[in-house]
């Protein structure tokens, strides 16, 4: 009786599903990066980064069926990182 | 022999969730060593920006694209190796594995042709071509080795590791019941990815 893992078994369909996301969203970037639109192309380029590090960690990581401890730490995380990219640039747009 | 020893040795430790925990904790060490490297980046790209989109031109974007296409399945490969471990079908996990082997493998491939040919034109840091560029575009060729060579260990490890797992899916001793070494394998895989998911776009994509 070690195991008692609240096992939630995510489907392999809709893995699949997940994956086709993917790769429609790496599509995406690929096509916005023809255009330029000046300081705004990193900004687009990494918010469908973002969105797809979201689905994999979401799904393929089982962060969404995960124990609010880990998922809250992750959030720290990410909050930290974004606070410091804030700050950097903060700064240079007001050199 | 007392009694209290052969209990003892019947109440073996299975502790999946303390082994997860412990997985995350280690990847938010790796979040925050290629986060630097990521604020790095944002700092010397804003300081040349004309540099960059030099530097970005020399690379290939299909080659980084069908390397994106690689992780992106090589991760979804992982994903069903879970669900098909959990559903207690080892076999089937312990193939997915060898197929997410098989995607690390072509990315490598990819990625040795790829470095070997910006080093045929000399773009290595300290190499005829690499020391006429001006400042600004030296600085991205050096992020550009130093982040996806960092990447690029990375995929080698997680793929040995994930042979690792495989190799134990086969022998029963990561089964149904547990999978917790699976999942954390899997973990590390999709960090692995996640890290390409911001390179592909700030390294091959800059316009």
């Amino acid at each position: 009786m070690s195991e008692e893992h609240d096992v939630h078994i995510v489907d392999y369909k809709f893995n699949i599903l997940i994956w086709i996301d993917l790769l429609i969203f790496t599509l995406i970037t690929i096509e916005i990066a023809q255009f330029d639109f000046q300081e705004l192309t990193v900004v687009i380029a990494l918010i469908v980064a973002s969105i797809k590090t979201y689905l994999v960690g979401t799904y393929f990581m089982h962060l969404k069926f995960e124990n609010k401890f880990i998922q809250l730490m992750v959030i720290g995380v990410a909050v930290i990182f974004i606070a410091v990219l804030f700050f950097l640039f903060t700064d240079y747009l007001y050199f | 022999m007392s009694s209290q020893a052969v209990s003892h040795d019947d109440v073996i430790h299975f502790d999946p969730h303390g082994k997860k925990m412990g997985m995350w904790l280690f990847l938010f060490t790796e979040i925050l060593l290629f986060g630097g490297l990521f604020i790095v980046y944002a700092a010397y790209r804003f300081l040349n920006p004309e540099a960059f989109h030099a530097g970005s031109a020399e690379l290939n974007m299909p080659v980084g694209a069908i390397n994106t296409v690689f992780l992106l399945t090589s991760s979804l490969t992982v994903a069903l190796s879970i669900t098909a471990l959990q559903k207690g079908n080892g076999r089937k996990a312990y193939n997915l594995i060898m197929w997410t082997i098989v995607f690390a493998g072509a990315f490598m491939v990819n990625k040795y042709f790829e470095w070997y040919a910006k080093w045929e034109h000399g773009l290595f840091p300290g190499m005829d071509h690499y020391n006429e560029l001006s400042h600004g575009e030296a600085q991205f060729f050096n992020l550009y080795f130093f982040m996806t060579g960092l990447h690029g260990i990375h995929v080698i490890i997680g793929a040995i590791l994930l042979l690792i797992i495989a190799h134990y899916i086969k022998k029963g001793v990561v089964n149904q019941k547990r999978f917790i070494y699976l999942e954390n394998g899997g973990l590390y895989w999709h960090l692995v990815d996640v890290v390409w998911i911001y390179l592909f776009p700030l390294f091959y994509l800059i316009i």
